[in-house]
Parts: structure tokens; C-alpha cells; sequence
């Protein structure tokens, strides 16, 4: 069984000393090695953006696509060879914004896959602008008298698409983010984890202090139940989606894979792909 | 007795003309007549006029007529906008419900056929498809259980009761109409077919049989016209091979999706039209930049924007070749026959894997959606060739990654994929070097666009170019692709006839353009006339740019929306010769 080190690489990422996005790096190293995954057996598929490298930094196969189409990318790996373990992996921009229609449609779709989304609330390596996740009233380059648009709520948009898993972390959490994404990793079925990872050089407000004051864990909630859809929204909108934990999870869905018809369970790229000629004489046959 | 035919039926959309065309035409098919059809139909599903235009004859033909014989008319809208096409002696079969006359100057015989009252006596005046469709096969003088074997296929699973009574009003169509004419007419009396039932499809059926035999497994796509059906065949066929269609949010996400797929090992297509082309467009240099491989159809239609959504076009050519941002290898292969569509589709996917670049397999409505007959298909003869798709990659030390990218003489890489256990490897979209890494390095950088650019010189699909020139000096070389060849095809015949040595090159390969094949036919011929429909002449552009002969080169034009007729290109041609 490999351990967390044999999920690392020797590139050395390009990330700002500090940043949050290390700690969503080693967490997934490490949840990789605690449910038993080979380096080979694990795809990183990841979008564009600062967080978008990820799929670099750690060992194993790893596709660095293009903006927003993390999420089709990682569906298209899945159904290929559903034996391989899939995530994904991008910032809040590339998820809530230009990718946010893949986001919604994967939810529905339900695939076996799972998605990490660095949210640090800002465009980073385009140098500072808002994202859809920029509160109100939030200044940056592209917005200098403040954001004028409402903020958006991925956990609330997640619940509302039908989504069989929704978490959130905090990148300081190492040990619950890891635990979280061991958890999505097991969960059949998309798995979608926020986690907040403070950009230090663009986002002066939502710092890991700012983090620290202000976000809920679910821990504080011992009846808390996260098969309950209704009692998941309420938690969102009462802590105005500064709530970190497992926020939700139905395991009676089952995923996509399984429910198409004649789906086998080995790995779609292992098939032969050569008809027989009955086989190739019966198609001819409809069209006669 | 004669060789050939043509037969339309008119109506608003939802009447039943496209059920009529349907058992019509397979009647005919299975006493071997060779069938190219023709669908005028609008964007819209119910009203409108629409029509169905079947040339049925003895010998192929690829080629939309230039007149008709047989107008079955549901409305008088039907006999206004089509009854100029019938030819002197033509015949119109017109639902007398509506009182049907002939536009002044029309020298054509009218038989009133009380259709829909036949149809409603029988009980349903939705019916009246085959009351109309009865009486005009009798005219034929066919054989009428031929018919009705069609019309039992057609409605079998629907029980004996209701055959039946379709049964019965093809016969109370027919016997009301041999009456009215005294009996079938001897001038539309066709000679025997060879009695050979041929496969009859439409080109995106071709396409998704193709995709089948070559072993696509999975497709991911958006509707849209006229692309849909090769999705909606293979969502009947793929679960049956293990694979699966998914209808995916948008066309971005359908590119995407298949380029997942085909990185994970499975051969995956998308299809659409030019808007869903353009949607596609960063997506296929992801795929070009990652060597990925990729096969995308584009089914074109009238544009630009929304266009002419469900008329013919060839105006996407530029946006094939030169579409994507920087500069990427890619291949558009553009079928030119109902088997092309079949055997492209296959050497699509084969040329997507050996040189590891995405494939655009270029079609046009008439061609994709017009029904016509197909030869045999030959399975034995295709070979799924998966280029260098590693299974047994060597050990690689701590930390080293499988050089995915590695430059070889060839340019192409060897390719493992998820899953092999010494293939670890990282693909980019950033540049990047031998093993996947981002790089900036600019001798890395160069020397990279270069192995990339240079995969695709000197390929040659099977018959990148397509010649019939048995002059050794041409008068007139005509030029065309997609679904133009039959109708310059015929054209040439014409011409030929007149005594003009005419020449005619269909090409196949339009990207990389097959200039050392083509140039030759250039020289030879005084003239060269590039048949397109489209407004800007890109076809012509592409045989200027790459081979030449600007001087020699005139254009023909046609962007209303129609497919040429063989009369247009004969009559154009003789002006200019």
C-alpha cells in the first residue's frame, strides 16, 4: 500500500509562501494513501487558475485542462475507466464562474468523481479581481468601489441541483479537510468539498484570522444529521455558509455508472473494441 | 420504359409526410431501386410547409434532380411552391378536400384524390399519408404487396387491426386513383430494378455505424440540426457494446468530456454544427496541445449565428482548418458519399490515435440527413489502429515520469494511459516538456511546436482526393466536396456529352491540404471551376493558397440555402467554357 509520500513529486509548486493551497495539496496526499489508492490508480483532472496546478504537484496521473472544464474532463476519465479514483480540482473562479454550468450538471449527473474547489474568494493568479464568491461590497481591481453583485452560494446552489455530497473545510483543518476527502473518496457518487484557502497576496479580508473568527464546525452540533436535506439548508443559510464539516450526504442515490444500462463494472478502456460480423451484420440488418 | 424518377411529397410539418417518404421509399429499396432523397424541411415541429424529394432509379445517383415527376400534394401550398419544378407531362396527386388547382403555366396532369374522406371513412384522417402514398405508387404500376409489406413493418408493432386499416386505405387510394387514370401510366413505368435490396441510410447514420465498427464506445454530445441523429443512433446501439451516449449541458462540456475519455483510453466523438464548432474551439487546441486524440463531426448548416439551421451550407470550412487559438495539428477529413461517411468515420478515429490529433470529419446537411442508397459495407476490410499506445511501459525510477511528450522522428509519443502502473506522467495544456512538465524554456518551446506541427506533414488519408479526368488536356477541371460530388458528377456527364473534356476532383482531405495530389490536375486543365455552397469561396481559397493557379480559378457559388442541381453547374460551366 502506498503511504502519502509516494503522492508527492519533485516540482516545486508556484504557489505564494502561505498560501492555503499547500495544505489542500497534502491533505489529498494523504487521504489518497488512507483509503488504500495506487498513484496509478488515482487521475487529478484540474482547471485553470493558481489552484489549477494542483494536478502537477502530486504523483499520479494528472490532467491540467483548460478554464472551468475541470468537471466534464474528470466526468469523461470516470466513465472511460470507472476503475480509476477521480478528482478534480480547481479555484472558485473556475468553478462558480466560468465553469459554473459544468458544476450544477455534474452534481445532477452524479458521477463517481470528487471535487475539491480551493476558494480563496478572489482571482489570484490573474492578479486580483472578484469571483462570484467576493462578498459584497468586496474591493479589488475589477471592482474598486466594492462588489455590487450578491455573493454565491455553492452549498445552497449544490443542495438545490441534488447533490449526494456536500462538505466544506478550511485549509488550516488539515485533519478535518483529510478526513473529508477520505470521506468523498469513499462516498459513490459526486462529492463536492469547499474547501476556504486563504489567498495571503490578493485577499486582505478573508484571511486564516478572518477564517478562524468566523466560520461554525459542525462539530459544535452534536444532532446535527447530514441525511436531513432540509435541517443541511437551514445550517447553510444560518451561518450564512461559514460552516465547515459534512454538510450533507444521500447514499441511497446510486451513481450515474451504475445506472446505465449495460454498464459493466470493469473499466469501459479495458473492453475489446472489435464487433464480430453477426454482430456487425445485425446493424447492417436495420438498415435494409 | 425509364431508368429514373423523381417523386415529392408536400405538406405542413407534422402532416406525415416524413411516415410517407419513409414506406415509400423502402418499397422501392426492397425491389432494388437505388433512392437519393432530399428533405426540405424548417425549424420549427408543427406547420410549415415541408417536402420530401426521392430520386428512384436504376443506376446510382448522388444527385438531387433537376425536375419532378410525381407532386402528392396535402395542401395547395405544397402544389404552389413545388409545382414548378414538375417537368411538361408531370403529375400531381392533390387531396381533393382542398379543391387543388394548377399555378397558371404548369403543364401538368392534376388527379384529385379524395384523401382525407378515404382516411376519415376509415376511421382517422392520420391515414391519409397512405391513401395519398397508395394512390400514387399505383400510378407506378408497382407492385402493390411490396407495399404493403412496407406499411406492415411500419405499423406491425402497433397490431394486425391497425395494419389493416392502413392496408386498406393504401388499396381505396390506389384503386380511386387508377380510376381517375385510367389505369397506371405507361410513361412513369420504370424499368426492372436488379431486385438487389440495398442499405438505406441517411449520412449520420453512416457516421454512427462507422463509430460503431471502429470501436467508439462512447460519445458525448448536444442536440442540434442536423446533428442529432448520430447521437440518437448510437444511444440505441453503444449500451449494447458496453458504451453509453451522455447528453452533456452544452457543446463545451461535450468536447471536453470526450477528450477525458479518449485520455482515459476510450475512443469517444462528439458531433454538432457550427454553433456547437464554435463553442468547441479552445477545447480542440487542449486537445492539440496535449496530443490528445479527438474525433468531432461537424454536420454544417446555414449560418452564421442560428443561420439557416436546417438548409445546406459548406460555410464552416475556415473554421475547421483555422478555428483554435494559435496553432495547434489537426486533421478535417470531409466524406463525400454515403460509405465515405462510413469509412471516414473509421479513419478518423485511426488517424486521431496514430498521430495523436484531433479529427474533425466535415459533412453537410444534404449529406448527412438526405436518405439515399448505400453499397455494401465491408467490416472485414477495417483495422482499428491504435498508433503508439504503450501497454507495458518500463519501470521509471523515484520521481521520474514517463516521458509522454518524448521527441521521436515521427513527432508522436508514446502514449500510455490512467492506470498503467510505470506510466505516471502529467498532461498540460501549459507548454510543457518531455515528461508533461510546465516550461517555459524556449528551445524546449520551439523545438516542441515543431513536433507537434510537424505530426501531421505528409498524411494521406485513403483517397484524399477523388479524380475522374480521362483527358490528357482538360477543357474544365470542376472542383467540389462533401455532398456536391454527385451533382458535379453529373454535370461532367452532361458536358462530356457537349464535347467538353471535363474533368472532376472531389477533395477529401481538406486539412492538411493535399496539394502535391491535386496540383497535377491543376496543370492539366485550361480551366478550374470550384463548386461550394458557400458565399466567400473557402474551398477555392485553400487550392489557391496551398497549390496555385489563381488565374485558372473561377467560383460557383450557391448560399440560399439549397444544394445545387446538376442543371445549375452543366448551365454555369457552359457559360464559362
Amino acid at each position: 500500500m502506498a503511504t502519502f509520500k509516494e503522492f508527492r513529486n519533485n516540482v516545486k509548486p508556484n504557489w505564494c509562501p502561505g498560501c492555503g493551497d499547500f495544505s489542500i495539496q497534502a491533505a489529498i496526499q494523504r487521504a489518497a494513501a488512507n483509503v488504500g489508492l495506487e498513484p496509478e490508480n488515482l487521475a487529478v483532472i484540474s482547471g485553470i487558475g493558481c489552484s489549477g496546478r494542483i494536478s502537477g504537484y502530486i504523483n499520479a496521473y494528472g490532467l491540467h485542462g483548460i478554464h472551468g472544464r475541470a468537471l466534464p474532463i474528470a466526468q469523461g476519465v470516470k466513465l472511460a475507466n470507472r476503475e480509476l479514483t477521480v478528482i478534480a480540482s480547481g479555484g472558485d473562479g473556475d468553478g462558480f464562474a466560468i465553469g459554473m454550468g459544468h458544476t450544477v450538471h455534474a452534481i445532477r449527473r452524479n458521477i463517481d468523481i470528487t471535487y475539491i474547489v480551493m476558494d480563496n474568494q478572489i482571482y489570484g493568479l490573474t492578479k486580483g479581481q472578484t469571483s462570484p464568491r467576493s462578498a459584497e461590497g468586496f474591493k479589488t481591481k475589477s471592482t474598486p468601489e466594492g462588489s455590487i453583485e450578491s455573493v454565491l452560494s455553492p452549498l445552497e446552489i449544490a443542495l438545490s441541483a441534488g447533490a449526494t455530497f456536500v462538505a466544506q473545510s478550511f485549509s488550516s483543518d488539515l485533519k478535518q479537510l483529510t478526513a473529508l476527502i477520505e470521506a468523498g473518496l469513499n462516498h459513490k457518487g459526486f462529492s463536492l468539498i469547499n474547501v476556504f484557502s486563504p489567498c495571503v497576496t490578493f485577499n486582505k479580508v478573508n484571511t486564516y484570522d478572518w477564517f478562524k473568527e468566523n466560520i461554525v464546525n459542525l462539530s459544535q452540533f452534536p444532532d446535527y444529521d447530514p441525511t436531513n436535506r432540509i435541517a443541511a439548508m437551514n445550517k447553510i443559510m444560518e451561518t450564512n455558509g461559514l460552516l465547515t464539516g459534512l454538510i450533507y450526504q444521500n447514499t441511497a442515490r446510486k451513481p450515474y455508472e451504475d445506472l446505465i444500462a449495460g454498464f459493466q463494472p470493469e473499466g469501459l478502456a479495458r473492453q475489446d473494441l472489435k464487433l464480430t460480423s453477426d454482430e456487425f451484420d445485425k446493424l447492417l440488418s436495420e438498415f435494409k | 420504359m425509364i431508368s429514373q424518377l423523381s417523386w415529392k411529397i408536400g405538406g405542413q410539418q407534422g402532416e406525415g409526410v416524413e411516415s410517407t417518404d419513409r414506406i415509400f421509399s423502402t418499397a422501392l429499396n426492397r425491389l432494388g431501386y437505388y433512392l437519393y432523397g432530399y428533405r426540405h424541411f424548417s425549424s420549427r415541429i408543427k406547420g410549415g410547409h415541408t417536402n420530401n424529394k426521392i430520386r428512384i432509379s436504376t443506376k446510382p445517383h448522388r444527385a438531387i434532380s433537376d425536375d419532378l415527376d410525381i407532386l402528392v400534394a396535402f395542401d395547395q401550398e405544397s402544389i404552389d411552391l413545388n409545382a414548378h419544378e414538375l417537368r411538361a407531362g408531370g403529375v400531381v396527386v392533390a387531396d381533393a378536400k382542398f379543391n387543388p388547382v394548377l399555378p397558371e403555366g404548369v403543364e401538368a396532369r392534376l388527379f384529385p384524390v379524395p384523401i382525407t374522406s378515404i382516411a376519415e371513412e376509415l376511421g382517422t384522417s392520420l391515414m391519409k399519408n397512405m391513401v395519398a402514398s397508395g394512390a400514387s405508387w399505383a400510378l407506378l404500376g408497382l407492385p402493390l404487396e411490396v407495399f404493403n409489406k412496407a406499411v406492415e413493418e411500419e405499423f406491425g408493432r402497433k397490431g394486425p387491426a391497425i395494419v389493416e386499416k392502413n392496408v386498406e386505405a393504401v388499396k381505396r387510394g390506389s384503386e380511386f386513383v387508377l380510376e381517375l387514370a385510367g389505369g397506371p401510366l405507361e410513361e412513369f413505368r420504370l424499368e426492372a430494378a436488379d431486385g438487389k435490396q440495398k442499405l438505406f441510410m441517411i449520412g449520420n447514420e453512416a457516421i454512427g455505424l462507422g463509430s460503431v465498427a471502429a470501436g467508439c464506445r462512447l460519445m458525448s454530445a448536444y442536440p442540434i440540426t442536423p446533428a442529432s441523429e448520430i447521437m440518437e443512433y448510437l444511444i440505441k446501439k453503444l449500451p449494447k457494446f458496453g458504451g453509453t451516449v451522455v447528453q452533456t449541458e452544452d457543446e463545451i462540456a461535450a468536447v471536453t468530456m470526450a477528450i477525458g475519455a479518449n485520455y482515459a483510453g476510450v475512443r469517444t466523438m462528439t458531433a454538432s454544427a457550427g454553433p456547437g464548432l464554435s463553442l468547441m474551439m479552445e477545447a480542440i487546441g487542449l486537445a492539440g496541445m496535449t496530443e490528445t486524440p479527438l474525433v468531432i463531426v461537424d454536420t454544417q448548416r446555414g449560418g452564421p449565428s442560428t443561420g439557416l439551421p436546417t438548409k445546406q451550407e459548406q460555410s464552416d470550412l475556415n473554421a475547421m482548418v483555422y478555428g483554435t487559438h494559435g496553432e495547434i495539428p489537426k486533421v478535417v477529413i470531409a466524406p463525400a458519399t454515403i460509405e465515405d461517411c462510413f469509412y471516414d468515420t473509421v479513419e478518423a478515429f485511426n488517424v486521431s490515435e496514430q498521430y495523436q490529433v484531433p479529427v474533425i470529419v466535415m459533412t453537410d446537411l444534404q449529406l448527412s440527413l438526405g436518405k439515399q442508397s448505400c453499397e455494401p459495407l465491408d467490416y472485414e476490410s477495417i483495422k482499428i489502429e491504435r498508433g503508439k499506445l504503450v501497454h507495458d511501459a518500463l519501470e521509471l525510477e523515484p520521481n521520474e515520469l514517463f516521458k509522454r511528450y518524448e521527441f521521436t522522428e515521427d513527432g508522436v509519443s508514446s502514449r500510455v494511459l490512467p492506470g498503467e502502473k510505470y506510466g505516471l506522467h502529467h498532461v498540460t495544456g501549459v507548454e510543457h516538456d518531455e515528461s508533461g512538465r510546465p516550461s517555459e524554456n524556449a528551445v524546449n518551446r520551439q523545438k516542441m511546436m515543431d513536433k507537434r506541427l510537424g505530426k501531421i506533414k505528409g498524411l494521406q488519408i485513403r483517397d484524399a482526393i477523388r479524380v475522374e479526368a480521362h483527358h490528357e488536356e482538360l477543357d474544365l477541371l470542376l472542383i467540389g466536396m462533401g455532398s456536391t460530388g454527385g451533382t458535379i458528377d453529373e454535370a461532367r456527364a452532361r458536358l462530356e456529352q457537349d464535347g467538353v473534356a471535363t474533368g472532376q476532383v472531389t477533395i477529401r482531405q481538406i486539412h492538411p491540404f493535399p496539394t502535391d495530389l491535386l496540383a497535377p490536375y491543376l496543370e492539366r486543365a485550361k480551366k478550374v471551376i470550384v463548386v461550394e455552397n458557400n458565399a466567400t469561396a473557402q474551398l477555392a481559397s485553400q487550392i489557391k493558397m496551398n497549390a496555385g493557379y489563381g488565374n485558372k480559378i473561377h467560383h460557383l457559388l450557391k448560399y440560399d440555402g439549397n444544394p445545387f442541381l446538376p442543371l445549375e453547374v452543366y448551365t454555369a460551366c457552359k457559360e464559362l467554357n
